[in-house]
């Protein structure tokens, strides 16, 4: 197997990526056109992103309610669906399976939904590090890898109900002790100086 | 290595950090603070205070300091697009991986995901120890150990690390174990590791990948799945894949899972076309998902594998048919309408009657408010054309883009104009309704078409002569609504039609209301080019009325007399007093009047009135073109008034009625003449005469003529008609290393370059009608009018000439050219012959012909050639006598001669990507370590019948 034959590029327009897994990229946008979460799955430098995510938003924004979900966009295909105020966007091959996609798409939004209890905007902004991780649950290297949501709901709570294990074992170091007692020093200072 | 060194810091850089520590804010402080302002200078201003921040938390030892600054970065870097120094992530977080607590260990690998590209790629070396650490078994618990092990798999999975091939080549080797416990992270990873630097990989993970589709955890099974069909994807080669064909082959007939059927399908789409009994053996088993799957996503996918790559079973391919049209009757899913006409698209035109079967559902779907259905609803309309439905689709066609919105109007009329249009009108019958609707599409509302619709008009009235009467009326319909010479778009059609119904003006059936139309006040909007057009066509008109006129009269010179007289009076009258004529009453009068009968002796007065009135001002014009045409128009005028002073004289009456006959003839023979279309290769055939020397004068013209006279042959243009005195000058000294240069060029022509110029060409190209220096060219003309033209009305019409290839240099268009050249060339054995004659002196006329080029290349520009048609004429032209058949044999056989290297370059490309097959079989079989070979011995792919 010549390496060659895997150094490929597909052009496009100015935007060239190695063609290697399904899902190019997620963006969740916000109606407002803000940018909630992105995550990429072949390699794009900054500067495009920038370009690609303001390229998407204008594109799928502005579609109306009743139309279907499928945009072409520089020959990729734009896979979305909106739920509440968010779009939920996924970029693949055109040769890709559009309504595997859209399936995905709904996957991923109910399993936050399960976790979140009843999700909405505000739980992404503040819990964005939990929304990349329930995705890289479901998609890994741009695939749907996890079928099961109980599993993954399973996974993303004992995750992060760990997660305050090794602070409350950090708490008790006697490193902590001692960042306890400046902390408190600090603070009778600056009462000292008021 | 890349540990996060927890070495105690100097005492000053250690103060300010400890602030820093006890007052950092939170990720949801941030957040907090990036919400309160909304307004974008608020928000820059916030990230660039927290960013500020970040930077000098991040450097502290302390690890939950460094934690949540990176936490920070992370958020505002991926979604805010935070302008930060070059890899700001990486370092940092490559540190924290080394951290043994898991949170940190998950923030750092969160960050080094969205983090790492190609262009950060120096940092990634520094991780390989950390993640060698991670994956293997640790004498942490196993739980800890699967969670970190599915941390570092997930970050091999990112797209950093497949174009990272030293992390590939050092962490292969940890992953086989993962795989082999079938983890759907691992197999994920080893894809992407795999893709990387695959002459590493292979040997290492390839075939542990394998054994992973065999595996009985349906999770592991579905995950390789995915992993082959990502592996194969169109880039690469799929016939690597081809002996995994009996385990995606169990997979496709037991697995439950949709997710991992749709991958199998993918693949064996791939596969089929590459191995013939494939396909046989996988039709039942999709026919079977096809007929009882309820998952809306397989059944498509079954359809698409089905149309790609199993064409040949008809059964299958019928029944996807059917199931797309089940997609395609969902009313209230767009969705399922758009990928039922992408299925339906699919189809081969083998297929096109069982299209044709829900052309109402597709005609219906062209209102659709979904652009892309619409899209795919024209691109299906449109490959269903032939010659038995085209007068219905493109007339529903053309009434649908007058209810659509101006995009989608446009594509529609542009793709009913490429379909009719499609090589020289193939599957126009009926001309007369092509003509009228030609004016439908150029009146329907948004309508920016205009450029192709005007060459179009122009052209089938060089091409159709039967079509010429139903054209001159389609014309008359648009010259005479005022309200399209506010459109701009429509300026090339109306010009198209004031030089259709100038030029083919005997069918008009009311000329005089023509000339009005042609003169209407409103033509004061159109551009000069397309004025000049209209004056043009005046002038036509007026001639032909006044030839018809002087040949109703000819008999009696009685009456030649009255109209002379009255005709005095007239210009008298207008002389005089201008209120007079000016009055609208009499104008109104005497059009009442000159209604009746064209060519009567009122309503030619009138007709010159009108001229005066509106076209004498135009004398007076800026604009050249306008001025030239309004200025021969009146001269044309006056030259009748002249006539009449003759009378005045009191001339001889057979003198004065033979004056005027001579004249009338005159002027009708200059119009009469028939233009027709011009191939771009013409030029050859045309001798340059003896003694024509076109260099010197021609360099000194160009200034003069070059735009008018560069126009595109096929449309309407004006040529300077004192060509004569373009010949008559001595050639000059030739040099004679420039007349051997052209010699050697002409006999080992296919060793030069292209030079982009054409050698072989008069610049100066007469046209069909014009009376020509050399015969040939008449002869020329008159043979393929004879060809040309339909016997009979509703007959197709057949390509006049060949038509103007764009010659590709890759051997098989390039020859297909040259036998379209040779047949024409075949045709016209006279200029071959006078070739024969004046090649004698062929070195000069073609060095003359170099210097000439610069009016000539302009000219073929325009014609729509490129440089390589250009490139095709002077191949040609250095063969002056290679007008017979032999000759031109022998330069398609000078053709193959070159070619040959470039074929076996090929079959050697061929050899090569069936030996890398072949000999991807044998590392998959022998687990050979070796990387590509360029120079593997041309071997056939063995294939095994895995199958069967």
């Amino acid at each position: 197997l010549s390496v060659s034959c895997w150094k490929k590029r597909i052009p496009c327009s100015n935007i060239t990526f190695l063609r290697c897994c399904q899902i190019h990229f997620v963006l969740l946008i916000s109606r407002q056109g803000k940018v909630r979460l992105t995550k990429w799955y072949t390699p794009y430098p900054q500067k495009q992103r920038s370009k690609v995510i303001k390229e998407i938003s204008s594109l799928v924004l502005s579609r109306g309610p009743k139309l279907c979900n499928f945009v072409d966009w520089q020959g990729y295909r734009v896979v979305y669906k909106r739920y509440a105020s968010l779009y939920f966007c996924m970029c693949i091959d055109p040769a890709d399976n559009e309504l595997e996609t859209l399936q995905i798409i709904h996957h991923y939004v109910e399993i936050l939904d399960r976790y979140f209890g009843n999700v909405c905007e505000l739980d992404l902004i503040f819990n964005f590090h939990k929304a990349y991780f329930i995705l890289d649950e479901i998609l890994i290297a741009g695939e749907l890898h996890e079928s099961n949501k109980k599993a993954v709901l399973r996974l993303v709570t004992t995750q992060y109900n760990e997660k305050d294990k090794p602070a409350c074992t950090f708490m008790c170091s006697c490193e902590m002790h001692y960042w306890v007692a400046l902390r408190i020093g600090v603070m009778i200072y600056h009462d000292v100086v008021e | 290595m890349a540990s996060a060194p927890p070495a105690p810091a100097p005492a000053h850089t250690a103060g300010p950090s400890l602030v820093d520590t006890l007052f950092q804010r939170s990720l949801d402080d941030l957040v907090k603070s990036l919400r309160a302002d909304p307004s974008a200078a608020g928000e820059s201003a916030a990230v660039a205070r927290a960013l500020s921040e970040i930077h000098r938390e991040i450097r502290t030892p302390d690890a939950a300091t460094k934690a949540v600054a990176l936490q920070k970065l992370t958020y505002l870097s991926s979604l805010h697009f935070a302008p930060v120094a070059s890899h700001p992530l990486a370092f940092p977080a490559i540190e924290l991986l080394a951290s043994p607590s898991l949170p940190h260990k998950r923030l750092a690998y969160l960050a080094a995901s969205l983090s790492l590209h190609p262009a950060s790629l120096s940092l990634l070396p520094l991780a390989t120890h950390q993640l060698h650490k991670d994956l293997s078994p640790s004498a942490s618990t196993a739980t800890a150990h699967r969670h970190v092990s599915a941390l570092a798999l997930q970050l091999l999975g990112s797209p950093a690390a497949a174009t990272a091939p030293d992390l590939a080549v050092h962490l292969a080797h940890d992953l086989v174990p993962h795989l082999s416990r079938g983890s759907p992270r691992a197999i994920a990873a080893a894809a992407r590791v795999i893709a990387g630097s695959p002459s590493a990989a292979v040997p290492i993970l390839f075939k542990p990948l394998a054994a992973c589709l065999a595996s009985p955890d349906p999770r592991a099974s579905t995950a390789a799945a995915a992993a082959f069909c990502d592996l194969s994807a169109p880039p690469a080669d799929a016939a690597p894949f081809l002996p995994l064909a009996p385990d995606l082959y169990n997979l496709l007939t037991t697995s439950r899972s949709n997710w991992a059927l749709i991958k199998v399908l993918k693949l064996f789409a791939r596969l089929a076309p590459l191995e013939s009994r494939l396909a046989g053996r996988i039709v039942d088993p999709i026919c079977q998902l096809l007929t009882h799957s309820s998952a809306m996503s397989l059944t498509f996918e079954c359809i698409r594998t089905v149309l790609t790559a199993l064409p040949a079973h008809d059964g299958a391919v019928r029944l996807a048919i059917g199931k797309a049209k089940e997609l395609l009757a969902a009313a209230d899913d767009p969705n399922l309408r758009y990928l039922g006409l992408l299925a339906l698209g699919m189809l081969g035109p083998a297929y096109a009657m069982t299209v044709n079967d829900c052309r109402d559902v597709i005609a219906q779907s062209l209102g659709d408010a979904d652009t892309n259905i619409r899209r795919e609803a024209l691109y299906l309309m449109r490959g269903m054309i032939d010659e038995n439905n085209i007068v219905a689709i493109a007339a529903m066609l053309v009434s649908h883009a007058a209810k659509s919105d101006p995009e989608f109007a446009n594509d529609v009329l542009g793709a009913v104009l490429a379909v009719c249009g499609r090589n020289v009108y193939e599957l126009v019958a009926d001309f007369d309704w092509y003509a009228s609707l030609l004016a439908d599409m150029a009146r329907t509302l948004h309508c920016a078409q205009g450029d192709e619709i005007g060459r179009q008009l122009v052209d089938v009235g060089l091409r159709v002569r039967d079509a010429r009467p139903e054209l001159v009326s389609s014309a008359r319909s648009l010259l005479i609504d005022p309200a399209l010479l506010g459109n701009h778009f429509l300026f090339p059609v109306l010009s198209a039609a004031a030089w259709i119904s100038g030029e083919y003006v005997d069918f008009t059936k009311d000329p005089l209301e023509l000339v009005e139309a042609l003169l209407q006040p409103r033509t004061s909007l159109l551009p000069m080019s397309v004025r000049a057009v209209y004056i043009h066509a005046v002038f036509k008109v007026l001639t032909f009325c006044f030839s018809v006129y002087v040949e109703k009269l000819g008999d009696s010179s009685k009456e030649v007399d009255v109209v002379f007289n009255e005709l005095v009076i007239d210009q008298t009258v207008r002389g005089e007093s201008k209120v007079a004529l000016g009055s609208a009453e009499e104008q109104d009068i005497r059009a009442s009047t000159v209604r009746k009968d064209p060519f009567s002796h009122a309503s030619i007065l009138y007709m010159i009135n009108l001229i005066k009135t509106t076209v004498g001002p135009l004398v007076e014009c800026n604009e050249v073109e306008v001025q030239e045409r309004a200025r021969s128009l009146i001269g044309f005028v006056h030259l009748i008034r002249d006539i009449q002073e003759l009378n005045e004289r009191k001339v001889a009456d057979d003198d004065k009625q033979s004056r005027v006959n001579e004249l009338v003839k005159t002027m009708r023979t200059i119009f009469c003449q028939e233009l027709g279309p011009v191939s771009v290769i013409a030029q050859m055939k045309v001798a340059s005469p003896e003694g024509l020397d076109l260099n010197e004068n021609l360099a000194e013209l160009t200034d003069i003529v070059s735009e008018d006279d560069t126009a595109p042959s096929t449309s309407i243009f004006f040529y300077p008609r004192s060509r004569d005195s373009v010949q008559t000058r001595d050639e000059p000294a030739l040099s004679i290393g420039l007349s051997s240069l052209s010699e050697h060029r002409k006999r080992h022509g296919l060793f030069y370059l292209p030079t982009g110029k054409t050698e072989d060409e008069p610049s100066d190209y007469p046209h069909a009608n014009d009376t020509l220096p050399s015969c040939s060219n008449e002869t020329v003309s008159d043979d393929e009018l004879k060809t040309v033209e339909p016997v009979f009305a509703g007959k197709k019409s057949k390509a006049t000439k060949s038509r103007p290839k764009v010659v590709k240099l890759d051997g098989e268009d390039f020859l297909s050219s040259m036998i379209a050249t040779t047949n024409i060339l075949k045709e016209d054995p006279l200029s071959g012959a006078l070739r024969g004659v004046l090649s004698g002196r062929d070195a000069k006329t073609s060095s003359a012909q170099r210097a000439s080029d610069v009016n000539s290349e302009g000219m073929l520009n325009k014609m729509g050639t490129n440089e390589s048609s250009s490139q095709q004429i002077e191949n040609l032209g250095n063969h002056p006598t290679s007008s017979s058949r032999t000759s031109t044999q022998q330069n398609r056989d000078k053709k193959k001669g070159t070619n040959p290297p470039e074929s076996d370059v090929k079959e050697l490309r061929k050899h090569r990507s069936s030996g890398r097959s072949g000999h991807r079989q044998g590392k998959h079989k022998h687990r050979e370590r070796s990387s590509t070979q360029p120079d593997i011995p041309p071997q056939a792919p063995v294939i095994q019948d895995f199958l069967l």
